[in-house]
C-alpha cells in the first residue's frame, strides 16, 4: 500500500501510523454531553467501502492526513492535510478569543 | 442417538465399499418461516444452531450463510485454544469453553483433534514476568491451571527455542496453561454443522441476506438471495461483517471496527514444536499442525479493512519475530498466508446479548480469539435466544456497556481496536 503525501510524494505505508477513524467528531471540550463523548469514543461506522481516516506521516514530515481509502480494496482516493480545517479552525478561534 | 461414526460404522462401510456415508449435513432449500433464523454458517452460528437444538430443544431453526459453510474465519484461524485472561469475566468465559473443548469430540461424534498441548507465553523483562505471575495468580483464584515456567524449564520443552542472554530479547521466563491447546479448526465448524442438521437444522449455504423484514421496530424476518424467511426471532453471528449487517437493519454505528490480520504455514517440518508458543516482546504465536507446518501469525494489519487480505509490512514483522524466538527457523519457506476479517471491539471483549432491535440477537466483537470462544459462544447465545436474558456467563459481554462505563478491557488499551 503506497500512500501519496501531498509534501513528500507516494511512499510506503510503513512510514505512516494509522491514527483511526476520521469520521468522528469530538465534542466541545467543556460540553457535558455525556451521550455525545461516548458516541465520540465508543461508536463507528465502520463502512465497507470508502472511508475517511486519519493516517500521520510520522516516519517522513509528520504531517498529520486525511485519506480516503477503499476498505474492500486498499484503494486510496484522496489525500489531504488535515491543517487547512481543524488546526486552523481552532486557531482562528483563538485568535477570535483574543 | 447412536453413534454415526465409530469403528463399527467404518468397517461396515468400508466392506460395502464406502458407498452408503450420509452427506454430513442436507442441502435444504429455505422455508418460508422458522422459529429462529441465525446469518452467519460460521463456527459461531453452526454452534449455536447446535446447541438450540440439544439444549432447548428448538429444532425449528434454519442458518443463512453467503458463501459456503465455514469459509469465513472458522476455516482462516490459528486453532489456538486457551483461556488464560486476566479478567473474571473472560476468564469464567473462556474457561467454561475450555471444559466444553475437553468433550468436545465425544460430543459431537465427531474428532475435532483438540489436543491439550499447553500454550507458554514468554517474558522477556523481568516486570513482564511479574504480570505474568499476577496474571497466573488471577487465574488460579478461578480454577483456572497456570504455571509459571524457568528458562531451563522452557529450554526443556522446546529445544529450539533461542533463550541464550545474547538472543535479541532474552527470556527470563514464561506463563503455561498446560490445558491449552490446538483443535482442528474445519473439524469443528463440520461436527457442529452435522450435530445441528441431524436434530432438524436447515443449514442453507449460498443464502446472503440482503435486508430485514421489519414490523415497525420489531424484526420479523429476512430477505436474501433466495426470497424471504420470516421467523421469530433473527440472531446475527456474522463477526468480520457485522458491521455491514447491522447497517442494513438500520443500525448505523457500531462499537466494532472490522480489520485483517494475517495468518502463516510453512512448509512440513519433522515434529520440531509440540506446544503452543507466544513472544512477549511483540505479537507472535506459533504451533506445528498434525500434518508438519508451522502455523504461526502477528498483529492486525491496524488499519480498517474487509479485504480478507493483508499488506508486506506485517508478513515482514511477524517473520522477524518468528526469528529472534527460532533463528534455526531461517531457510524454512513459507506455503501458504491468508487473511481474515476480524470484528475488533472497543474493550477487546465480545458482545453476545439481546437486541439492539426488538426480534434481534447480536453475537460479535470477537477481535482475534473467536475460534476458541466457539464453544461457549454457541452455548450462551442459544441460551440467551431461547430464554430472551443471557446466562451469568455471557450477561457482562452486553452492547450498552461502552456507554455505561463497564468495559472488559483485559489488555487496558483503550478504545482503540487495532491495539487489542
Amino acid at each position: 500500500m503506497l500512500i501519496t503525501c501531498p509534501y513528500c510524494g507516494p511512499r510506503d505505508v510503513i512510514e505512516f501510523t494509522y491514527q483511526g477513524d476520521g469520521n468522528r467528531e469530538r465534542p466541545d471540550p467543556a460540553s457535558q454531553n455525556f451521550e455525545a463523548w461516548n458516541a465520540y469514543v465508543y461508536d463507528r461506522l465502520n463502512p465497507a467501502g470508502d472511508h475517511n481516516e486519519i493516517w500521520q506521516h510520522s516516519g517522513g514530515c509528520r504531517a498529520h492526513l486525511r485519506v480516503v481509502r477503499n476498505t474492500l480494496t486498499h484503494e486510496i482516493s484522496s489525500v489531504a492535510f488535515v491543517r487547512g480545517d481543524h488546526a486552523s479552525a481552532a486557531r482562528r478561534k483563538a485568535e477570535d478569543k483574543a | 442417538m447412536m453413534a454415526e461414526y465409530s469403528a463399527f460404522s467404518l468397517l461396515a462401510n468400508a466392506l460395502k465399499g464406502n458407498k452408503d456415508w450420509k452427506p454430513a449435513w442436507r442441502k435444504p432449500d429455505p422455508k418460508a418461516s422458522y422459529d429462529v433464523i441465525i446469518i452467519g454458517g460460521g463456527g459461531h452460528g453452526l454452534a449455536t444452531a447446535y446447541y438450540l437444538a440439544k439444549e432447548h430443544g428448538i429444532t425449528n431453526v434454519a442458518v443463512l450463510e453467503k458463501g459456503w459453510l465455514g469459509s469465513g474465519n472458522v476455516g482462516r484461524n490459528t486453532t489456538a485454544v486457551r483461556s488464560n485472561y486476566l479478567l473474571p469475566a473472560n476468564t469464567r468465559f473462556y474457561e467454561h469453553s475450555m471444559k466444553l473443548w475437553e468433550g468436545l469430540s465425544h460430543e459431537l461424534n465427531y474428532n475435532v483433534m483438540f489436543s491439550q498441548r499447553g500454550c507458554l507465553n514468554l517474558a522477556h523483562t523481568p516486570a513482564q514476568f511479574d504480570d505474568y505471575a499476577r496474571r497466573g495468580n488471577a487465574m488460579r483464584h478461578l480454577g483456572v491451571d497456570a504455571e509459571l515456567m524457568t528458562p531451563a524449564q522452557i529450554k526443556r520443552l522446546i529445544p529450539a527455542l533461542d533463550i541464550s542472554s545474547d538472543a535479541r530479547f532474552p527470556v527470563v521466563g514464561g506463563l503455561m496453561q498446560r490445558r491449552a491447546g490446538t483443535a482442528r479448526h474445519d473439524a469443528v465448524a463440520w461436527g457442529y454443522a452435522r450435530g445441528a442438521d441431524r436434530r432438524g437444522v436447515d443449514i442453507i449455504e449460498n443464502c446472503e441476506v440482503t435486508g430485514f423484514l421489519r414490523d415497525g421496530d420489531r424484526v420479523i424476518g429476512v430477505t436474501t438471495s433466495r426470497g424471504d424467511i420470516r421467523a421469530r426471532k433473527v440472531a446475527v453471528a456474522v463477526a468480520g461483517s457485522t458491521g455491514r449487517v447491522m447497517r442494513l437493519a438500520g443500525v448505523e454505528t457500531m462499537p466494532i471496527e472490522s480489520h485483517v490480520l494475517q495468518a502463516f504455514v510453512t512448509e512440513s517440518l519433522k515434529p520440531f514444536i509440540d506446544t503452543v508458543v507466544t513472544f512477549g516482546m511483540g505479537h507472535f504465536y506459533m504451533s506445528q499442525s498434525d500434518k508438519g507446518g508451522l502455523v504461526y501469525g502477528g498483529d492486525i494489519d491496524g488499519y480498517n479493512s474487509y479485504a480478507q487480505r493483508g499488506n508486506l509490512p506485517i508478513v515482514d514483522e511477524v517473520m522477524s519475530e518468528m526469528l529472534a524466538l527460532f533463528p534455526g527457523l531461517a531457510r524454512v519457506r513459507m506455503l501458504r498466508s491468508w487473511g481474515g476479517v476480524c470484528d475488533m471491539s472497543m474493550d477487546g471483549s465480545p458482545i453476545i446479548t439481546t437486541g439492539p432491535l426488538p426480534g434481534m440477537y447480536l453475537n460479535c466483537g470477537w477481535c482475534y480469539g473467536g475460534f476458541k470462544a466457539t464453544p461457549a459462544s454457541g452455548w450462551t447465545f442459544a441460551w440467551t435466544i431461547a430464554k430472551d436474558e443471557p446466562h451469568d456467563f455471557n450477561a457482562p459481554f452486553t452492547l450498552d456497556r461502552f456507554h455505561r462505563g463497564l468495559v472488559i478491557d483485559d489488555k487496558g488499551q483503550g478504545a482503540n481496536p487495532r491495539l487489542h
